[in-house]
């Protein structure tokens, strides 16, 4: 009997990945002990994870990250396969779709802060479409657009703020600041 | 600085669609017609165009109805707790003063209406 070996080869890629996936989760956990007035509005604080990643690395690490924290943060809440984890990653897949458009936009002009607004409409832009075609079809969200929009503004800008601010740091203060952005 | 001017056009351009949702959402339509009843009876329907008054005699008295372009309130009654007076003008679609005691009623009404019936 021959015990046969499978082995995964593990590019650094692949490792770089997992670390800044293992930040965005983190982000996630602690996010979800925050208390918040409406289901949704969250500060979505795993986005500025995704966002580093995006700039620095590209989409495709951007989507690994976003997708990873998706499966991994239902995991460890117990959420995975609920509602709230289809709604989470409803609001990844559209948020995602609309940076992969979103970061061919001339950087000029266009910095973080207009990324993570549009990212954020996109999150909530997601969550809400599935909300209304699947959970509560009919007229009741309506009325909560506004508020939804509103956060995703606010928090936008807030998340897009912060990306800017790590982009800007110097590489020494980086370091102590964000391991995330470690090679 | 990494704020550039195209985030600053992000940035409006978000609060816009923030009040626009708003409007859209929150903002009801403006009524363009007053139904007033007496004992559950119209009696008259008005659009609100021009300014003029009406009194509509209840069991306790006469109450009095005032019309306004774009808006109606219930100026006096002689209800005891003054409830519908004190409601001051209507403008919005489906607001309605009732004046109980006296049995008299003012419903705005516009081109959609938010309720297929009330009923009191």
């Amino acid at each position: 009997m021959t015990r046969s070996v499978i082995e995964l080869p593990v590019t650094a890629d692949d490792r770089r990945i997992a670390r800044l996936a293992a930040l965005a989760i983190g982000l996630s956990l602690a996010e979800a002990a925050l208390p918040s007035p409406l289901p949704g509005v969250k500060p979505g604080l795993a986005n500025i994870v995704v966002l580093l990643v995006l700039l620095q690395y590209g989409w495709r690490a951007a989507a690994w990250v976003s997708g990873l924290r998706a499966r991994a943060g239902g995991l460890l809440l117990g959420s995975l396969f609920a509602p709230g984890f289809w709604l989470s990653a409803a609001g990844a897949l559209i948020s995602l779709s609309v940076l992969a458009l979103a970061r061919h936009l001339p950087s000029r002009h266009f910095g973080p802060v207009s990324l993570s607004v549009l990212a954020a409409f996109g999150h909530i832009g997601g969550q809400l479409a599935l909300a209304g075609v699947w959970f509560l079809p009919g007229a009741a969200l309506i009325k909560l657009l506004p508020v939804f929009a509103a956060a995703a503004l606010v928090f936008g800008t807030v998340n897009g703020v912060v990306v800017m601010r790590l982009l800007a740091a110097p590489a020494s203060d980086r370091r102590q600041s964000a391991p995330c952005t470690l090679p | 600085m990494l704020f550039r001017a195209g985030d600053a056009g992000v940035l409006l351009a978000g609060a816009g669609l923030v009040i626009a949702l708003t409007v859209y959402a929150w903002g009801g339509s403006r009524g363009d017609t007053a139904v007033i009843r007496a004992a559950g009876q119209v009696i008259e329907t008005v659009s609100l165009t021009r300014t003029q008054t009406f009194s509509v005699s209840g069991p306790l008295g006469a109450t009095k109805i005032e019309i306004e372009p774009g808006r109606a309130r219930v100026a006096r009654d002689p209800s005891p707790r003054q409830l519908c007076v004190k409601q001051g003008w209507l403008t919005q679609s489906g607001q309605a003063a009732l004046c109980l005691p006296n049995q008299v009623s003012l419903e705005i009404r516009g081109r959609i209406s938010a309720y297929d019936s009330l009923g009191y």
